[in-house]
């Protein structure tokens, strides 16, 4: 089936930003629509001002040309609201293992970063401290642990 | 409530001024932390007004794009708070400014969750979210400053005599009533030990154009590169 297909080449396609996440982990593809040989693709941007946002645009439409699709649009949806309850728990693993710790619980159950539990990437140990709300992009907070010392990136719940 | 053109220009304006004066920033702030900080206020900002530029391009049509609202209208045209476009003084100043303004931001995105403009609502809904970091990061700094050294409780009270003639603005146009902006700005301030500033009101109003002469100076800075080479790309 195309839309099998389809979502299958798109899973290749990564956020610049963060290259272990697919848009699929990250979950921001909404649809995909197969209309003869049009296909429209529904995207959720993470951030409004999220500069990777134009890029991936541009390599989701590339990567399916090179599949044989040529005629592709992509379609900006801003409601619902994308949050980070859309990404996959694989996405999810896949942060982890990249030195970035995953969103922990659901998006805005609790207000302040202060109060959550993040564990450390390397070390594991969830003795962290919060260093900035804004860490190296928009969707990221930076974090030390107090154990191992290292700083390291959380991908705020949003 | 169904927003005419002006209304949504004037969003966009807003977004679009604050966002740049945000980002005059980037690669000076105070400290690392606080200078990604603000470049990121200053993102979500732009986002926002590119969102909202797009849309009211559909809207005027003739023409027009997200590009020729930004960097083709001239300083009569816009249609900002002038609070928005003030210079960013020190970081007390900076940080006040987004605080009052983010607190009046939120009350009125929240009205057009309601908008019988689908997409204006969508756009609402998403920047919301964006707004409460603004929120959170701004009141974290107006206490610090606020009920910190002698120096910056000075500093403090001087930005808030500076901003406050300008806040007035925000409510001329009936959308959000000062109640029940004063409301969210009085408990912050109560804990931050700083008392509301009396310093009068002014009647000049950005929203129908007439501006600071700031804002010329953005304006000069921000399309240069649009009215010396037309339709450049990169």
């Amino acid at each position: 089936m195309v839309t099998k297909k389809i979502l299958d080449i798109l899973s290749t396609v990564t956020d610049p930003e963060i290259p272990v996440l697919s848009v699929i982990d990250l979950g921001i593809i909404r649809d995909v629509m197969v209309n003869d040989d049009t296909i429209t693709i529904l995207v959720s941007p993470t951030y409004s001002g999220c500069p990777a946002m134009d890029m991936i645009s541009m390599n989701i439409k590339l990567a399916l040309i090179t599949a044989g699709f040529h005629n592709v649009q992509i379609q900006q949806v801003l409601s619902p609201a994308w949050t980070t309850d859309w990404m996959t728990e694989s996405g999810k693993q896949k942060l982890k293992g990249y030195g970035i710790a995953p969103p922990v619980g659901k998006s805005f159950d609790k207000m302040y970063l202060e109060e959550l539990e993040v564990a450390c990437p390397q070390c594991h140990s969830t003795n962290t401290t919060v260093i900035s709300e804004f860490g190296s992009t928009s969707c990221k907070a930076l974090f030390k642990c107090n154990d191992c010392k290292e700083p390291f990136d959380y991908f705020k719940c949003h | 409530m169904h927003l005419n053109i002006n209304n949504l220009l004037s969003l966009a304006d807003d977004a679009l001024i604050l966002g740049h004066r945000n980002s005059e920033w980037c690669g000076h702030g105070p400290v690392l932390e606080q200078d990604i900080a603000i470049s990121n206020i200053a993102l979500d900002y732009i986002g926002l007004a590119r969102n909202l530029y797009q849309h009211a391009a559909t809207l005027i049509n003739a023409g027009a794009t997200e590009d020729t609202l930004a960097y083709l209208r001239d300083v009569i045209d816009f249609k900002n708070h002038l609070i928005v476009e003030l210079p960013n003084g020190d970081w007390a100043q900076t940080i006040l400014r987004i605080f009052f303004f983010s607190q009046y931001q939120r009350l009125r995105y929240q009205q057009l969750l309601l908008d019988t403009d689908k997409q204006i609502a969508a756009i609402a809904e998403k920047s919301l979210k964006e707004i409460t970091y603004h929120i959170r990061w701004s009141t974290d700094w107006v206490l610090r400053l606020g009920d910190g050294t002698a120096e910056s409780k000075a500093r403090m009270i001087k930005a808030a005599d500076y901003l406050w003639p300008y806040t007035e603005e925000l409510f001329v146009d009936g959308f959000i009533t000062k109640r029940e902006w004063l409301a969210t700005i009085e408990p912050v301030f109560l804990e931050a030990t700083l008392a509301l500033p009396s310093t009068k009101q002014l009647l000049q109003k950005g929203i129908e154009g007439e501006h600071t002469e700031h804002l010329g100076y953005i304006l000069a800075e921000m399309q240069y590169l649009q009215r010396a080479y037309p339709n450049s790309e990169w």
